[in-house]
């Protein structure tokens, strides 16, 4: 791991250096959250419950998947052009090992993913509905779970995309229906057999289930099958991924 | 004749993909301390053998041997002691020029260049805060020297080096890489740039269609396949062709708007021209030699043009 924890401060330092790149990642999540805040407290009465629900909890999830799926499109472009670039062939000459090029990258995601929460939910604390208090470093972990398993499918991603032009598009395409049936707007209860057997097929689904939880204060041990599913799908598609990474 | 051992021993090697042969049996030693220069036209297999040695492909067939380590094999043993310069390589677009030094040196194990004598040797001292991307297409491959030269490496492969380069740009670079000779290193690089080849490899192997056509020292592989020698002159006297022509070395001698240019065989054509003019009194306004170069070499033996 000799060059590891260079590299990893390089990139974040590279990452900081795009200003677009690193405002827009930031900026979006907040704007979410206060225009759902907005809503939430001016525009809807308070009485319905279901609303409220859906304010007190859903939204901040949804931000928190929001800012999960970012880092897996950003994960994807960076991989596809660094290898289009002959930038990954460039590093594989060095003693450098192929798994600290890809381990420097999953972390440096990972500690975006954790700056740009807290930066939301301190920007936009004041549009949050809550009923009681939060367990903000349970739900910072339970993100930072969720994040790396969704990372590990991005790397398949990375593994299959023929050109960067392609990363975000594909990415697009396979994330943001798992988000649709994981359950975030539509409980999945109210869908078909078949639906819900699709819907447990999703990553996305289970990190929905665990973030929806650990928000409400429910404890871990009640989310066992969510974090082993997650594992599960990051232990799968780490070891797909190396089978079918290209360098160049 | 550079006696020392071989520090890169190439056995029948083969490499296809799919249907199309890269490399179809190439063989080949780099002695110690020499620069050895692959070759040939676009798509001849100069970079996949290349890379065969750099232990980044694997061969299909035959055996190959760095500093007597296997480069597949052993390629983490291996890597810190060879620099790698790769054809068409990019960095991060906004990485500064000292960071990227910095981040190669801290990858190796073993003793490092200074960074910083580095740059300044490569003219960048002056480009040390700069981005990748600011960078001109000389200073980027000056850039990658130094990225390959960072640990010392007692092996640096060059590929395609001053490709895409203006004319004086490939210049200050041709002089680095005989300061990297002068250090004591080996030097295996590929170019399809003929005068390259014959400004700074010690010895070249012509490599068409993934095979190895010949190899030796520039010098000899033109004494070797191209005896003929060409003197260009500008005369008004009428009597001068049949003069040359009588000539028993010449070959050819051709006549257009005043000027004469006379083929033959041999190194002595030359002496023997300016004693037939001088015997025969010849007025000549103009005289010019032209010697056969590694360009000529190629067609010769490949029986077609590099460029082709």
């Amino acid at each position: 791991m000799r060059g590891l924890g260079n590299l990893i401060w390089l990139e974040l330092k590279i990452f900081f250096r795009e200003p677009m790149g690193a405002f827009g990642t930031v900026v979006a999540p907040v704007l979410v959250l206060m225009m759902f805040g907005r809503i939430g407290t001016r525009v809807l009465p308070r009485a319905q419950s279901a609303a409220t629900a859906f304010f007190t909890v859903d939204v901040p999830v949804f931000v928190a998947i929001l800012i999960a799926i970012n880092a897996v499109a950003s994960l994807v472009a960076i991989v596809s052009i660094y290898r289009e670039g002959g930038i990954l062939k460039r590093l594989s000459t060095t003693p450098l090992k192929p798994h600290t090029i890809l381990t420097a990258h999953v972390i440096v995601k990972l500690i975006l993913t954790a700056i740009t929460l807290v930066l939301t939910f301190l920007l936009a604390r004041n549009s949050i509905l809550t009923q009681s208090k939060i367990p903000l470093a349970s739900f910072m972990a339970a993100v930072l779970i969720s994040t790396l398993s969704i990372l590990s499918l991005g790397f398949v991603i990375a593994s299959i995309v023929p050109t960067a032009r392609f990363a975000q598009p594909i990415t697009s395409i396979i994330l943001y229906p798992m988000v649709a049936v994981s359950g975030l707007f539509i409980p999945l209860s109210s869908f078909s057999p078949t639906f819900i057997k699709v819907a447990h097929l999703m990553p996305l689904t289970y990190a929905v289930s665990l973030l929806q939880g650990i928000w409400r204060g429910q404890p871990w041990g009640a989310h066992v099958g969510d974090i082993f599913a997650l594992a599960a799908v990051f232990f799968f598609c780490t070891a797909l991924s190396t089978r079918i990474f290209r360098w160049q | 004749m550079n006696t020392a051992k071989p520090v890169i021993e190439v056995s029948n090697v083969r490499k296809r993909y799919g249907s199309t042969i890269a490399v179809a049996d190439v063989s080949f030693e780099v002695k110690d301390g020499e620069i050895f220069g692959l070759i040939g036209p676009n798509g001849a297999g100069k970079t996949t053998t290349m890379e065969c040695v750099e232990g980044l492909r694997t061969p299909d067939g035959g055996s190959i041997k760095v500093l007597g380590l296997d480069p597949f094999r052993d390629s983490y043993q291996l890597r810190d002691r060879i620099g790698i310069q790769l054809q068409e390589a990019q960095l991060q677009k906004r990485i500064k020029v000292w960071e990227a030094v910095y981040l190669w040196s801290s990858l190796y194990r073993k003793q490092k260049s200074d960074g910083d004598l580095l740059l300044a040797q490569l003219g960048l001292a002056d480009k040390r805060d700069a981005r990748f991307m600011t960078l001109s297409g000389g200073q980027k491959q000056r850039l990658f020297i130094a990225l390959a030269l960072i640990t010392d490496p007692e092996i640096v492969f060059l590929d395609e080096l001053t490709t895409g380069l203006d004319p004086q740009s490939r210049r200050a670079i041709w002089d680095r890489v005989r300061d990297i000779r002068e250090r004591g290193k080996t030097v295996l690089m590929t170019t399809h740039l003929m005068e390259e080849a014959e400004r700074l490899c010690d010895r070249v192997a012509i490599i068409d269609h993934g095979k190895i056509i010949d190899i030796d020292s520039p010098e000899r592989l033109v004494n070797r396949h191209c005896l003929e020698r060409t003197v260009d002159l500008a005369t008004e006297d009428e009597a001068a062709e049949t003069v040359f022509r009588s000539m028993p070395q010449v070959t050819n001698v051709a006549r257009n708007n005043g000027r004469l240019t006379i083929r033959g065989n041999g190194e002595d054509l030359v002496t023997n021209v300016i004693r037939c003019l001088s015997d025969n009194r010849i007025r000549v306004t103009d005289f010019r030699t032209i010697l056969p170069n590694l360009e000529d070499v190629f067609i010769k033996v490949t029986g077609h043009s590099i460029r082709d």
